[in-house]
């Protein structure tokens, strides 16, 4: 049975596709002035945030109230996490107050993936570590295929701090599937290792990529996790890897600009480039709202989740998900 | 399928369903006063396209353009939890909305009456028109709630365990309604 979203890897392109396709239909419940709909009426959703995130919280709750379910917001100051309590006896807490869905954010990645084999209800994760984020991935995809009417053949480069993203690793295993193209731009420190056996070209010249894109997402430099000299100083970074107003000038007449927020304006995004029409950068925090109530619908909208994984642990796995 | 196919009994063909809309279309004009402030709005898919030939139909006839749009129920069903989610149909409403109008709400076959409930409810959700009406081009019985249609094609009797399908030219290529009787393996 599957009812977890913890890789972007494990969606199927008609998973995907479906999806897409559902956030379409409820773009447009968005754009009217009763935005809420019935369907998850009596189902907890509980926010498990270890990790500090306004956007992907907020975009989460937003989502499951607009289906009607119960959101319980649970953040690790101020909770009994900062007093030693393990991850695994928070998700039992949580499990004992009857969860149908468990979106969690965490510092080490693969937790979602852990805490999938200790809840019955659904494990969403909205980042884990340095590892995926896939609902951001599927907000990326939903919105340059508004932008561009296609995903099949879009040539995608992907620039910046590759090796801390994990949207980046995300967004080409969902893009992968869904054929597009990924160039992933990056000074060769700011790159994981093994990236060569990800579905994807690689290249350390953003100016030669540029041309060629249809879509240039942005990746944060993480500012935070900057204590190993990745680079000899962000000035000399923002002027090989940052998207300028000369550099804008070279990307072909409907070409977009995303950026996953927060912004480092004038680092790796210049502010006039961030704030032109033909940046999506707003749009896709409306359109992650979107796309999270698709997730949580396909997971908790029927008697079985419509899309993502099977439980890693098959004595979970007997129990009936989100029933309570 | 081949084997259902052979116990399928066509009920309406191709003209008889073009008679049927043809009445429903003199109908609402007839009591909605030559269709003033309608809106036609079908459930996805066959009811949205049914309401579509009405629309061309009524233009027919009087020249009066009636706005015609789709109402998808799938988050409004009462059986979501009996199935795993489904897809959802596509929700088309007119620029006029349907404050203040008459909606003709359009379905293929009235069964239970629960798609026309949950109908109803998402119509509360996008307005609040001054009166709602329901054409169907089937009513098969077997109601489960207090609901019953103002237009009706064809009253068409059935056991319970029959099924009733409708073929449209738009969607399936040809035009008909079958009735399914279940083998008894």
């Amino acid at each position: 049975m599957k009812r977890h979203l913890i890789s972007a890897g494990d969606l199927s392109r008609d998973d995907a596709l479906l999806i897409l396709d559902t956030a379409e239909e409820l773009a447009r419940v968005s754009e009217r002035s009763i935005k809420k709909l019935p369907t998850l009426r009596g189902r907890t959703v509980v926010n498990l945030f270890f990790e500090d995130s306004t956007r992907t919280r907020i975009s989460f709750e937003a989502a499951a109230k607009r289906l009607s379910a119960d959101v319980i917001n649970f953040s690790a100051k101020g909770s009994s996490v900062s007093k030693g309590e393990s991850l695994k006896d928070t998700a039992l807490t949580l499990e004992a107050m009857g969860a149908d869905a468990v979106v969690i954010r965490h510092a080490a990645s693969g937790a979602p993936h852990r805490l999938a084999t200790w809840v019955r209800g659904s494990v969403v994760n909205a980042g884990d570590g340095t590892h995926e984020h896939p609902t951001q991935a599927l907000l990326d995809a939903f919105s340059m295929r508004r932008r561009l009417g296609r995903l099949e053949g879009l040539k995608v480069a992907i620039v910046g701090d590759v090796l801390h993203s994990r949207v980046a690793r995300s967004n080409v295993l969902l893009l992968g599937t869904l054929g597009a193209e990924v160039t992933l731009v990056a000074p060769p420190t700011l790159l994981p290792v093994a990236v060569e056996t990800w579905p994807c070209q690689v290249s350390y010249d953003l100016d030669a990529v540029l041309p060629k894109s249809d879509v240039v997402m942005m990746l944060r430099v993480q500012l935070e996790r900057m204590n190993a000299a990745y680079f000899p100083s962000a000035r000399e970074y923002s002027r090989r890897y940052g998207l300028d107003r000369a550099r804008f000038g070279r990307l072909h007449d409907d070409a977009i600009v995303m950026h996953p927020g927060p912004m480092n304006r004038g680092m790796e995004i210049s502010a006039e480039v961030a704030d032109s029409p033909r940046s999506t950068i707003t749009e896709q925090v409306a359109n992650g709202v979107t796309v999270r109530m698709a997730v949580l619908y396909l997971l908790l909208g029927g008697s079985e989740p419509a899309i993502g994984t099977s439980a890693a642990d098959p004595a979970v796995q007997t129990v009936p998900g989100g029933e309570l | 399928m081949s084997d259902a196919r052979n116990q399928a009994r066509a009920v309406l063909e191709g003209p008889d369903i073009h008679r049927a809309l043809t009445r429903i279309a003199h109908e609402i004009l007839e009591r909605t006063k030559g269709a003033e402030s309608v809106v036609l709005l079908g459930i996805p898919t066959r009811g949205a396209t049914l309401a579509r030939r009405l629309a061309e139909r009524i233009a027919q006839f009087e020249g009066v353009k009636v706005p015609v749009g789709a109402i998808d129920i799938t988050m409004y069903r009462d059986d979501l939890r009996l199935r795993p989610a489904r897809p959802l149909g596509r929700t088309e409403l007119p620029a006029e909305g349907v404050d203040g109008r008459t909606v003709v709400l359009v379905d293929d076959v009235l069964f239970s009456g629960r798609t026309v409930r949950a109908a109803l409810d998402a119509l509360n959700d996008v307005g609040r028109p001054r009166a709602v009406q329901l054409a169907t081009l089937v009513d098969r019985g077997h109601r489960e709630l207090p609901i019953r249609a103002d237009y009706v094609g064809k009253n068409l009797p059935t056991a319970k365990a029959e099924k009733v399908k409708v073929y449209l030219q738009e969607t399936d290529g040809r035009d008909a309604v079958l009735l399914i009787k279940e083998d008894a393996r």
